[in-house]
């Protein structure tokens, strides 16, 4: 990347999108600044996950662009956009493992099609993360085999493998047990600290995922109505940053 | 009054076009993603080894009941067949008409309609499988063509399968009819094929050959866009995939039909 280590890489400016005749993105302003990890919070179904889609150009806007290390994602074709992907990462909410190959092909997949490497680096590469996520020995497990902690985790050592620049990890707790909420939440720091990534993290995991972010944003409504640091957002008094952060006391404990 | 006759107008237009005018949307993007296919068949980097096990699948698996079908298709060929040439005290022409029947028609036909049932739903179903649950974005996203490592194979395959399929359909219900014909109902054997020798022209099968090709594109081209496109037309989740399966294999069928009149009367 050309960008300094402060500068921005993806820059989002008045993105609107409606879906179906209802307007999901009413304009929404963002940056993501270099080797941070920042985490957009907000209710189910605002629009958080089409925000996403729209930066890795899954969908287009329908006004507004979005700017990747200097260049408009929203224009390019898709030759243009390939050497962009290439240094992406992403944990889709699904996991969306291959699930006709086992763990081990699935993590080595980006690797083989992607990066000009033997088998044999392949290899190593492939058992050093998986022993990174935990699941070191389940390399000729099927996803269909696995519980989901274990899926997302496979998912988790799929998005790292090949080294991306930045990483999108769509709610990648969401549904799992604290333990494993917790251990999902270490990987990401360690590896971000390992690794030096860009991450953005979508997120319901409030205070958790606090502790994980440098910065938070909160989507409401179609816009960013908060953006700014762990601190700042716990005494935050917009009224919907409040609502959502000390509504229920019990999120943070469940 | 006049009003009231208006928007009976507008919806009676209303109602036809929409229809009309999804149909022709449907018809463009199918051919978009035809094109598609086709340049990333001919484009590198090719995927050999996905090509070797979808045409394991679509070809070798397709086996048994190609051979089933193909032996019965025969046997019922020499028997509805022999009835009526003994009318006309013919039954020496049971081999020719058997065998045209076969290579002309009925081979590729039947091996196409078998195939769509056992290999293009499934392949449907597959592919829309992974279209709901992400495994096409998740190519996208590691700037992988979902076109190349998914569809691809599978028009290789067909393109592979259907000819070799159609052919084995064919022998396999010349051999069906001689069994019939000539061990049950007592035709000469040396009439039999002796007269197949004759009549049955290079062109008859080259005539089946084009139809297989032509089948082959058809039914991996409607099975792999049915199942590329679950979701985002109609319906959600496991319904739609089952829909789309449903839909390819029923396109399928009637265009294979479709098709075959509209090659059959180039070449009368």
């Amino acid at each position: 990347m050309t960008m300094d280590k402060t500068g921005v890489l993806i820059e989002i400016r008045d993105v609107r999108k409606s879906l179906k005749g209802h307007q999901v993105l009413k304009g929404v302003n963002l940056n993501v600044y270099k080797a941070e990890i920042l985490a957009i919070i907000g209710v189910s179904g605002g629009g958080k996950s089409v925000l996403l889609k729209h930066i890795i150009r899954l969908m287009k806007p329908d006004f507004g662009t979005i700017t990747i290390d200097g260049k408009d994602i929203t224009v390019l074709a898709d030759r243009q956009l390939n050497p962009i992907r290439e240094k992406f990462g992403m944990l889709f909410q699904s996991g969306a493992l291959f699930d006709s190959i086992n763990v081990y092909d699935n993590v080595a997949f980006p690797l083989r099609e992607r990066k000009k490497m033997t088998e044999e680096q392949v290899r190593k590469k492939v058992l050093a993360v998986l022993d990174d996520v935990g699941l070191s020995g389940m390399e000729r497990k099927y996803p269909s085999e696995m519980s989901g902690g274990m899926k997302k985790r496979v998912a988790l050592a799929r998005a790292i493998v090949a080294d991306p620049e930045i990483v999108f990890f769509d709610e990648p707790t969401t549904g799992l047990d604290p333990v494993r909420k917790n251990a999902i939440h270490s990987l990401i720091k360690q590896n971000h600290r390992k690794y030096g990534y860009t991450g953005l993290i979508i997120s319901h995991e409030i205070p958790d995922i606090f502790d994980v972010a440098d910065r938070v944003a909160m989507l409401h409504e179609g816009r960013i109505v908060f953006e700014g640091t762990p601190e700042a957002i716990m005494s935050s008094d917009i009224p919907e940053v409040k609502a959502f952060i000390h509504c229920c006391p019990a999120a943070g404990a469940k | 009054m006049a009003e009231i006759m208006i928007n009976v107008i507008k919806r009676f237009f209303g109602f036809i076009g929409a229809p009309v005018v999804a149909l022709l949307r449907d018809l463009g993007m199918m051919g978009m993603f035809l094109a598609n296919t086709v340049y990333h068949t001919v484009s590198p980097p090719f995927k050999p080894r996905l090509i070797v096990k979808q045409t394991w699948f679509v070809g070798y698996l397709s086996l048994t009941v190609i051979l089933l079908t193909g032996a019965f298709a025969g046997m019922v060929l020499a028997l509805q067949i022999f009835y009526t040439l003994r009318k006309f005290g013919a039954e020496s022409m049971l081999g020719p008409a058997i065998a045209l029947s076969l290579i002309r028609e009925l081979g590729p036909v039947f091996a196409a309609l078998m195939v769509t049932g056992r290999a293009g739903s499934a392949i449907t179903a597959e592919i829309g499988i992974m279209s709901i649950s992400e495994q096409l974005d998740a190519l996208h996203v590691m700037a992988l063509n979902p076109v190349r490592y998914v569809i691809v194979p599978n028009f290789v395959a067909a393109l592979i399968s259907f000819p070799l399929l159609t052919a084995i359909f064919d022998v396999v219900g010349i051999y069906g009819g001689y069994l019939v014909g000539v061990k049950l109902l007592g035709v000469s054997s040396g009439v039999y094929f002796g007269e197949m020798r004759n009549f049955v022209l290079m062109e008859d099968i080259r005539i089946g050959f084009y139809k297989a090709v032509a089948f082959a594109v058809i039914v991996s081209w409607i099975c792999c866009y049915k199942g590329y496109t679950v979701g985002k037309r109609s319906g959600f989740g496991a319904q739609a995939v089952s829909k789309a399966t449903t839909e390819a294999v029923v396109t399928s069928s009637v265009s294979i039909l479709l098709a075959d009149y509209i090659i059959g009367s180039f070449f009368v």
